[in-house]
Formats: structure tokens, C-alpha cells, sequence
């Protein structure tokens, strides 16, 4: 493991201070210790410098999604990337493709809006006779989308959401993989892919995969996710052949 | 300015503050019912703790060991709690468990499979069976996806995200509102409600080394005895056996029992597997105040590891198992640590992580003595006694949250009569809440908080005496008369809810001091070295509020009747294990 400031005594920060996209980049040292982690630096400073230094975190253990921020330029959790492996000063900044509160923290609001959306139109409908016998290899698929801890990284880098903003038309590759999930857990009844087309915007993703490469759970978003999707939505829109068949055996 | 212009009103009907398992359970029932549903929560909606829960929901399926049934649930609970726990609570647990868990999976949550294509249960502390339906070391997180998505399914349901609440609001004996304050903008919010159901968790963060994040600052119990409600058993505290200890950034974080589940071995610096001293039955799968103590008085005695604590031992597992199993747990000791547990021990060591005391409700409808104030999970007592038995807190959520939900989503309809919230009162809340910001010469709050959780740590810890808890006693009475100082705006500042969480974490200190003071006994998670025997008589302890004191009773436990004295017979062991071993 690289150990860049390993034998440091102090680390460097600057950090974003401001509120609603207003601000300045402003400088700070921090002790060091061993193991740290970014998220420890912010809130050693709001422990002893700037009590009002807004920071949105939770579990510290990088399960619960709640700290992404952006470090040295690359969108992170906060909990789990280690000082002794950063480039000095460590700048540190709010995801840009959500709108900005304060200091570090994004209005990722959009979120659960769009989550809601999707479940109030097409969420989990299991028949009413399902035994919901399951065999592990058919619930192995809906797993690898069920690690996902909604942290909104993939969404911060993805380009129709933070070029374009298109937020009203997309639902964003961490709602693919929720989809996803959905179309995959075995007992589910219903078809949603003229919805992910029409309502979801599946066919803006254009593929270039840097939300997977920023995904703290390693889920292969574009691969395992939107591709699959996509493909679906090719047989039914383009195959009409495949289509009737599926009709007539209403699968 | 006036103080209406710094507020903002909704009016529900029944508003559940928390969205941890238990909130999130309790307002999906009550939404079933048809009332009107507030929800609120500190954090964002899917991030609250009970995601970090890893090991399992405790209910008896039986679909690995068909002996399993609530009866032998029951039992488990009861002798994990060491007879301490209000039988009702045990009894309704064990019997609705798993119709709570196959209401998840019809929910859509994917937990492990048997080969049949049935619930996976695992073995855990305390349990005679294997019991714990799971899906790997993440078992909370598709919990609370599931529950969650579930309650975005209904119309009737409102979220305020990042919001907290700071004052309950009384119309005569009864609950009429509440007040909170939203931290993206710091404007306090009204609600209008005919019940309040707390779901808020613990009280870890007034300890120092805790697997709690910075929400569990116990304000459900802080809430409650203000309103007029009593608490019980407050010095329960679970300190779970382990945590990991190095480096500093993640001490106290969580490290699953499911790594004692899947067969992981504690050993101490000298190699020796010490737990067959301790409890050479049930061994690392004894019950967590147990293993919690034996690890504690290993590292106390000189046997600790380098960064003082014990090892925890998966490498004679096969390595695919452990990855297919424990997940999170490779994943975390190699991020963090720099650890591949596949090969190498982990270091780990006590851990603040659990309230067994909480909120008095009543057992069917989960109400408090305050007519419209509902407690349920980690807030609420009964169930757990004297020591929680691993997995027992997400079944407890699940089973109380839907009583909670319905019983409050009932009385809500039941009330005919328009709820007043007092004006002035409201005022004087409001003013309360932005002192910080008046005080000149005041202390910040993560200094006095800092002095607490030192407090709370080195004397009110996993053994007890009359001097140190006496010290705490007085220093936590110094703090409560400290001016709190805030610099800064309203808006998302850290240090002004700090500062507001301040005071509640502070109730609650004193609350646990005096129970741990009053018992004079060692039963379960309260060890006592100047009263190291068992009480003669079983009995609980109450706290309320009278004239602005904590007062305390104490009561014998309720007498568990004759029909189910029969299933106390035999105390619990790794029943699956004598059968195939045979």
C-alpha cells in the first residue's frame, strides 16, 4: 500500500466553504495519524477549528452511502479513502452534479424522489399465489444489485446527469441497478421496460461505464445492469417477431 | 423577527420520528391502516443504523433445524435476559417473528437459500438452534431497502429527511405535537399530531467507543421522560464483544457476530482459546455480556494483543467460505486495516453497541403511560432484559414497529377531540433551541461532549464501582450546567445540533449512572466489582421526571405464569450440534 505522507505529522486540507455554489476553497491542518481517513480530517477540524463546518456522514464504516464527497478531484466516500494515499494539499469538495447546501454537502434530494417514483409505478409485484421458493442461483443475480448503498457516486460522474443535467428525463445508473434488481428477483410479475424507456430514459446512457468505475461496492453497473436492460428493450422494440412469441406465451 | 416566521406547520396523524428498522416497520402499518403518516429522520431516508446491521433477524422458522419453534425461542430470550425481561414482550417476540420475516420476503428481500429454496438460518450467541434468517454479513441493508421501499409505496405517507426533533407538545395528559428543525435551512417545523411514535434507537454516542454513529444520542428516551413517560432498566447497556480496535479511525466499529456464527475462534495474545475457561459449553457462541467480560479481563490481565485486543480467528475456514459469508467483513478489515482475514486474525476488543433499557410501553399496542406516545425497537423496553441476545433486535423492530404502527395509527382514529398546541410553550422551545447562538461565554459542544463520552467511558464502562460511578454522577451534573456556546447560522451547522443533542445525551447519561448506582447487584450486562453476586430477588428499575428530578423505583420483574415456567426447564446450548454429533 502506498504510504505517500505515511511518516507525516501534518496533512494539508483545503476544503469548499460556502453555501449554495457560493464559496471558496479554504486551507487547514490536520495531525496525523496512523490510518486515517479523509472523513477523520473533517471532522477533527469541526471538533477543533470550525464547529459550523457542515458534513454529512453516518456509519464511518462505509456501509450506509452517506459521506461522497469529491477528493482530489475524484468522487469518493469520505469514511474509506486513507490520507497515506493522497497527493497533498487534499482538496475536498461537494458532488458537483447535485445542487449544493452547504460547505460539503449535497442536496441529494433527487434521490428518494426518484426511487419513490419508480416504485409507485413499476415496483416489486409478486403473483398473490408465489410459494417464494427460490434457489440461491436464481436470487444470485438480483444480489449483486442489492449491495447497493444509494452513496450517489455513479450518479456525481455520470454524464447525462452532471454534463446535461438531465434529471427530469433520467433516472440514473443508481436506479438502473435498482431496476435491475427488480427485473431480476424471481418472483416479480410485471414488465417495465417500455416504462425504463419511456419514463426512465434508459436509452441516454451511452455506455462509457464511469459509473462503474466509481462504484464503492464494485457493482458492475453498465455490464450486470444497463446492459441487459438495453438489451431487453432492443428484442421487444426491434424484434417484433420475438415479441409475438413472447405475447403468445405471456412471459 | 416573531416566531412565526421561523416556522413552518403539517399536520399528520400519527408522526413516527426515526427511520431505523422500528420506524420504518411501525409507519407502513400505520400507512396500511389509512391515517396520514409523517416520517421523520435525522439522516436521509436507507442510512439510519440499522443498516450496519450484519448478522441476522432471529426468528424461529425452522427451516434448518425443524426442532426450532417459538417455544425454544422464547426460552433463549428469557435466559439471555437473565429472567429479567417482561415475559409478555418475549412471549409476543418469539410467536410473531417469523410471520414478520416472510412478510419481508414478500416484500421482495432475497435472503440466503436452503438447498430447497427455503429462508438460510445460521447459528448465533445465545440461540439453541440455528435461527438467523441473513443474506451474508449485510443483512440489515436489504432490511431496510426492503422496508423502505415498502413505505415510499404509499400515498399517504410524508418524508422529512435531515430533520429532528427537539420538543413533544402536550394538550392536557396528551400527545398534540411536536417541534423539530431541518438541518439544510435550520427552520423549525410544527406537527400537528394525535400520536408520536419514537423509533429514534440508542444512546451509544455518549460513549467514546461505540459502533454507533453520531444520530444515537438516546433523544427518544430524552423525549419521552420529559413528556412524562418512564424509562426502565437503564443500566443495561450491550457492550458487544466485538469491535475492532486498530487503526484509531475505526475503533469501536462493528466486527459481526456472524464471524462467531460461522465458526470464527477467539484466542489471546499468549494463543490461548480462552473462551474454554469462560463458558467451555457454548464457547465463543456464549452470550455477548459473557464473551464481552472474558475478552475484556483477557486484555486487562496482560493478555491483549499490541493495540489491546484479542484475536478473532476465520483462517481455518476455507477462504471462499469466509468471502461468500462475510463479505463485508473481508472487505472491511482489508480497506481499513490492511488485514485479509482469510489469512490473518483480527484484532478486536468491547464495543458500546446496544440499549436493552428503554421507553415503558404497554406490550399489545406499545403505548407509554403518555396517552399518544409510542416507543418502539432499541427505545422501547420489555423484550431484552438483563442482555440481548444477538439477532433479537431485528426481530424485536419488526414484530413491536408493526404493533407500534397499528396501535398508534388506532388511537389516532380513535380521537374525536381538536389537539391545541400551547403558543407560549411553543415560543419558549424555539428560544431554547437558538440559546447556543446568544451565550458569550459558553464551552463548544464537542468539547463537553468529548468530556462525556470520557466520562461515560472509563467509568460507567463494562465493570462498575460505587466511586467511579459516583465521579461520573457528579461530572455529568458539572455538564449539565455548562453554557453551551455556537458560533456560526442556522443553516446545516454541525455544532448547533450538537449542541441541541447536547442536552439530551445528558439525561440520558444520568439516567444510566443512577440504575447502574441503584443496582448493587451483577446480573447480565451490569457488573458490579464491589457486588459481584446476583440479586436475591428479581427486579427492574423505573425512571421518570418529577419537578425537574430523575426519580427512581424499583419493582419486582413480573412472574412468568405456570404454563410457560415448563419451557424455562433447561437452560439453552448448541442443541444442533448435540443432535449431530450423536
Amino acid at each position: 500500500m502506498g504510504s505517500k505522507n505515511g511518516n507525516r505529522k501534518e496533512v494539508t486540507f483545503v476544503i469548499f466553504r460556502g453555501d449554495k455554489g457560493r464559496g471558496e476553497f479554504k486551507e487547514y491542518r490536520v495531525p496525523y495519524q496512523e490510518g486515517m481517513v479523509v472523513l477523520d480530517a473533517i471532522l477533527w477540524i469541526q471538533g477543533n477549528l470550525e464547529g459550523d463546518l457542515a458534513v454529512r456522514w453516518n456509519c464511518k464504516a462505509a456501509k450506509c452511502g452517506s459521506c461522497a464527497a469529491e477528493v482530489n478531484g475524484k468522487p469518493s466516500l469520505m469514511c474509506k479513502t486513507r490520507v497515506d494515499e493522497l497527493k497533498e494539499p487534499i482538496k475536498v469538495e461537494p458532488m458537483k452534479a447535485y445542487p449544493h447546501i452547504k460547505d460539503i454537502v449535497a442536496d441529494t434530494s433527487w434521490n428518494m424522489r426518484t426511487r419513490r417514483k419508480i416504485i409507485t409505478k413499476v415496483g416489486f409485484r409478486p403473483s398473490l399465489k408465489s410459494t417464494f421458493l427460490m434457489k440461491e442461483e436464481d436470487v444470485e443475480r438480483g444480489r449483486e444489485f442489492r449491495k447497493c448503498i444509494e452513496c450517489g457516486l455513479c450518479i456525481d460522474v455520470c454524464h447525462v446527469l452532471r454534463e446535461h443535467q438531465l434529471f427530469d428525463k433520467f433516472i440514473g445508473p443508481a436506479y438502473l441497478v435498482f431496476s435491475a434488481y427488480l427485473e431480476t428477483h424471481p418472483e416479480d410479475t410485471i414488465n417495465r421496460i417500455a416504462w425504463l424507456k419511456e419514463e426512465g430514459g434508459l436509452m441516454y446512457c451511452n455506455i462509457t461505464k464511469c459509473c462503474t468505475e466509481v462504484c464503492p461496492e464494485e457493482i458492475h453497473i453498465t455490464d450486470n445492469a444497463i446492459i441487459p436492460l438495453k438489451e431487453r428493450l432492443a428484442d421487444e422494440y426491434f424484434d417484433p417477431i420475438k415479441m409475438l412469441f413472447r405475447k403468445i406465451l405471456n412471459k | 423577527m416573531s416566531v412565526g416566521d421561523k416556522y413552518e406547520t403539517h399536520s399528520v396523524d400519527v408522526l413516527v420520528v426515526g427511520a431505523g428498522g422500528a420506524g420504518l416497520r411501525a409507519a407502513i402499518e400505520a400507512a396500511k391502516e389509512g391515517v396520514e403518516v409523517g416520517v421523520v429522520c435525522k439522516s436521509l431516508l436507507g442510512k439510519a443504523h440499522t443498516v450496519m446491521a450484519e448478522g441476522g433477524i432471529a426468528a424461529a422458522l425452522g427451516n434448518v433445524d425443524p426442532e426450532d419453534n417459538w417455544k425454544e425461542h422464547f426460552r433463549d430470550t428469557m435466559y439471555g435476559g437473565k429472567f429479567l425481561n417482561d415475559w409478555r414482550f418475549a412471549l409476543k417476540h418469539a410467536q410473531l417473528a417469523p410471520e414478520c420475516v416472510k412478510e419481508l420476503q414478500e416484500w421482495g428481500a432475497l435472503f440466503d437459500r436452503t438447498p430447497d429454496g427455503r429462508i438460510m438460518q445460521r447459528a448465533f450467541g445465545g440461540h439453541s438452534w440455528r435461527r438467523l434468517v441473513h443474506v451474508g454479513d449485510r443483512t440489515g441493508l436489504e432490511m431496510i431497502r426492503t422496508l423502505q421501499d415498502k413505505l415510499l409505496s404509499f400515498p399517504n405517507v410524508k418524508i422529512f429527511q435531515e430533520c429532528t426533533v427537539i420538543h413533544l407538545f402536550k394538550d392536557g395528559n396528551a400527545i398534540s405535537g411536536a417541534l423539530a428543525y431541518i438541518r439544510e435551512t435550520g427552520r423549525f417545523i410544527v406537527f400537528k399530531t394525535k400520536a408520536v411514535l419514537l423509533a429514534t434507537g440508542g444512546l451509544g454516542k455518549i460513549y467514546k467507543i461505540t459502533s454507533n454513529s453520531w444520530e444515537y444520542t438516546g433523544s427518544g428516551y430524552a423525549l419521552a421522560i420529559l413528556a412524562g413517560a418512564e424509562l426502565k432498566d437503564m443500566e443495561f447497556i450491550q457492550f458487544h464483544p466485538t469491535g475492532m480496535v486498530w487503526p484509531p479511525s475505526v475503533q469501536g466499529v462493528l466486527v459481526t457476530e456472524a464471524v462467531r456464527g460461522e465458526g470464527g475462534r477467539l484466542y489471546n495474545a499468549k494463543g490461548e482459546r480462552f473462551m474454554q475457561k469462560y463458558d467451555p459449553v457454548r464457547l465463543e457462541l456464549s452470550t455477548r455480556d459473557l464473551v464481552a467480560r472474558s475478552i475484556y479481563t483477557e486484555i486487562k490481565e496482560g493478555r491483549g494483543t499490541e493495540h489491546g485486543g484479542v484475536y478473532l480467528d476465520v483462517s481455518h475456514l476455507p477462504a471462499e467460505q469466509v468471502k461468500k459469508k462475510l463479505p463485508g467483513m473481508y472487505k472491511q478489515f482489508l480497506e481499513f486495516a490492511g488485514i485479509d482475514i482469510t489469512r490473518q486474525p483480527m484484532e478486536v476488543a468491547p464495543t458500546t453497541h446496544y440499549t436493552m433499557g428503554g421507553v415503558v410501553v404497554d406490550p399489545d399496542t406499545q403505548m407509554s403511560r403518555v396517552p399518544g406516545l409510542f416507543a418502539a425497537g432499541e427505545t422501547a423496553v420489555g423484550l431484552h432484559g438483563a442482555n440481548r441476545l444477538g439477532g433479537n433486535s431485528l426481530s424485536d423492530l419488526l414484530v413491536f414497529g408493526k404493533l407500534a404502527g397499528k396501535g398508534a395509527a388506532e388511537y389516532a382514529s380513535s380521537l374525536t377531540k381538536d389537539l391545541k398546541i400551547d403558543k407560549d410553550e411553543l415560543e419558549r422551545a424555539i428560544k431554547e433551541a437558538l440559546k447556543p447562538f446568544e451565550t458569550k461565554d459558553g464551552t463548544s459542544p464537542y468539547e463537553i461532549h468529548e468530556k462525556m463520552k470520557e466520562t461515560m467511558q472509563n467509568y460507567v464502562g463494562i465493570f462498575r464501582e460505587e466511586k467511579d460511578l459516583q465521579k461520573a454522577l457528579s461530572i455529568i451534573e458539572e455538564l449539565k450546567n455548562t453554557k453551551v456556546k455556537v458560533n456560526g447560522n442556522i443553516m446545516y451547522n454541525p455544532a448547533w445540533h450538537l449542541a441541541l443533542d447536547l442536552k439530551f445525551m445528558l439525561i440520558c447519561a444520568e439516567a444510566v449512572i443512577r440504575c447502574a448506582l441503584g443496582r448493587k447487584d451483577s446480573i447480565g450486562a451490569h457488573s458490579r466489582l464491589d457486588y459481584p453476586d446476583p440479586p436475591k430477588e428479581k427486579y427492574n428499575h423505573y425512571v421518570w421526571i418529577e419537578n425537574g428530578e430523575l426519580k427512581m423505583r424499583k419493582e419486582p420483574t413480573p412472574e412468568v405464569p405456570d404454563e410457560l415456567k415448563a419451557l424455562l426447564n433447561t437452560p439453552p446450548s448448541r442443541k444442533w450440534e448435540e443432535r449431530s454429533g450423536s
